[in-house]
């Protein structure tokens, strides 16, 4: 299984994988034959309708979920092994922060669970707290942050795990869309500053398109990968590219392969 | 500010709940003991008018209903005039109440949340120990109290602790109910969340299970302090005058001293009411600290 890991040229590898489970209603097939190879530094976008299991192989790739058949490596190793050994932070679509704690404590809670020492969790959550623009609110609590503002903090706490990897599922889903549009500008610039590797789970198409290096489509029942569509926007992009004939091309690609994937007759 | 304006707010329809259940308990102190009396104006020949059967029924020295300014009159004898060392006065006695139930406050909660924890983490508890839980609250304690009291007596342990052991037995059980309830309140997001950690057991059960069971368990010890105290009274009723609140009540039901139970009714309330107001107290600074010093709502 363990395949050698090839260093530097796959963060991600995934063949022909496959994830069933049993409900009530009998075996559902939520993701089926997905192969996907993801490279150190991309920003990979998996897009598609609810249901189509964008978020269940994010969780597999986290080991938040179990697949039934085909291979995946996370950092050439297991994703069970890649979870111990805390290789990817994850983003969820709520900040998930704890209301008892204040948003520096909030941050430096993966460090407690790792044993990070106490000078070297303050460091780290000085830094990744300025990377997100929060410097000056390290003591307050949730409830005196906004959505945007939390959903921030909770990014700061992926990160300060300091990994190569950065899972984000829908995070910014709940948020309306000038903050949105502003995280989107955040999320880009922090992606340049730190050159890691993120692979984003969204359904919204300007915002995929915008964000990332390659944009998966998926579609439902099973869930698949029907197109896989590379953009190379410019690093130093802003959110003004999304009135240009380029992105939009992009984005009627994209939304030609979520219709083609997925027929909303039956719903 | 805001707590004094609910305070003043509150007052007036307290004050008035107060005043007719006092009125009420006059008129009733009235109609209860109205037999006796009438019996006995019948007898002596008296004429009556309703106006002497009300004064007659408020100063009776034997009565059925004892009116709300005799058993005043009775607490403040038992109260305020004796020492409080006195076996006569009822502080002493609700000393000791006061602490077995304490004492089985504590013992119970920390059966409870024990309990919890099994039947949180261990799948066998979870199926077998709740039916059980639940089974122990079905049986009557006044029944079960004496058997406890003798079977621990037998064995040399007498005293505060026997008694405290029945304030344990109703005190655990909300507390066992909560606290699953609380342990299992995180959201499925949040456990995920410390896989992602590779958090260990015991961290999601430090950082994240039992800051999150707070509220629940506050919920939970409120009723079980109310328990506690009837716990403990019931547990003084079959040691007979050793003292107590219950002993008190047993004593005066012996003698048909009616003044006297209703004393040490009310006296047993009273320290109810604290013990519960005071948990609300700790209540309320615990869930601020738990919402980031956000006031909370109980």
């Amino acid at each position: 299984m363990n395949r050698p890991a090839q260093s530097g040229s796959t963060v991600v590898r995934i063949s022909d994988l496959s994830l069933e489970f049993s409900t009530d209603d009998g075996l559902v097939q939520a993701l089926a034959g997905i192969d996907l190879d993801i490279t150190p530094g991309e920003f990979i976008s998996l897009i598609g309708p609810s249901g189509c299991g964008k978020t269940t192989l994010l969780r597999v790739i986290a080991d938040l979920e179990a697949h039934t058949s085909g291979e995946i490596l996370v950092n050439g190793v297991s994703p069970d092994e890649a979870r111990q050994n805390r290789a990817y932070g994850y983003v969820f679509q709520a900040p998930a922060l704890y209301p008892w704690r204040t948003v520096r404590r909030n941050v430096i809670l993966p460090l407690e669970i790792m044993g990070v020492s106490r000078d070297e969790r303050e460091a780290r959550s000085t830094r990744y707290l300025e990377l997100v623009n929060l410097t000056g609110f390290e003591n307050k609590y949730p409830w005196q942050l906004s959505g945007g503002m939390q959903q921030r903090v909770s990014i700061a706490r992926a990160l300060c795990v300091e990994p190569e990897l950065l899972l984000m599922d829908e995070p910014f889903g709940a948020l309306d869309e000038i903050t949105r549009d502003h995280l989107n500008q955040q999320l880009l610039e922090l992606w340049r500053k730190t050159g890691k590797t993120v692979v984003f789970v969204t359904h919204s198409i300007p915002e995929a398109v915008f964000l990332s290096t390659r944009v998966i489509v998926m579609s439902p029942r099973p869930g698949q990968v029907v197109d896989v569509i590379p953009c190379d926007f410019s690093k130093d992009r802003t959110l003004d590219i999304r009135e240009t004939p380029e992105f939009l091309e992009i984005a009627h690609r994209v939304r030609e392969g979520l219709k083609a994937g997925h027929s909303y007759d039956d719903d | 500010m805001i707590d004094r304006l609910r305070y003043q707010g509150a007052f007036l329809p307290v004050l008035t709940v107060v005043a007719s259940l006092i009125v009420i308990w006059y008129a009733g102190a009235v109609f209860l003991n109205s037999t006796q009396l009438i019996d006995r104006y019948q007898r002596q020949d008296i004429n009556w008018n309703l106006g002497r059967l009300a004064a007659d029924a408020w100063r009776m020295e034997r009565p059925v209903l004892p009116s709300p300014h005799q058993v005043g009159i009775e607490l403040k004898k038992t109260v305020l005039d004796k020492r409080v060392t006195s076996k006569r006065s009822l502080v002493y006695h609700a000393g000791i109440t006061l602490s077995s139930s304490l004492l089985g406050f504590v013992l119970g909660t920390l059966l409870g949340v024990a309990l919890a924890i099994g039947i949180v983490y261990v799948e066998t508890l979870d199926r077998s120990l709740m039916p059980w839980i639940i089974a122990s609250q079905t049986v009557p304690i006044l029944a079960l109290a004496p058997m406890i009291i003798v079977v621990l007596g037998s064995v040399g342990v007498t005293g505060l602790f026997p008694k405290s052991v029945i304030s344990m037995y109703l005190c655990f059980f909300p507390v066992v109910v909560g606290m699953v309830k609380g342990l299992r309140s995180p959201e499925p997001m949040l456990i995920d969340q410390m896989h992602t950690y590779s958090a260990s057991r015991m961290q999601i059960f430090f950082k994240l299970r039992l800051p999150s069971s707070i509220p629940f368990l506050f919920a939970s010890l409120k009723v079980a302090i109310a328990l506690s105290v009837v716990g403990a009274i019931v547990a003084e009723l079959p040691t007979g005058g050793q003292g107590g609140l219950g002993a008190r009540l047993l004593t005066g039901s012996y003698y048909g001293q009616i003044t006297m139970i209703w004393a040490a009714l009310i006296v047993a309330s009273i320290v109810s009411a604290l013990l519960v107001t005071a948990i609300g107290r700790a209540e309320r600074v615990a869930l601020r600290r738990l919402n980031g010093g956000q006031a909370v709502t109980v």
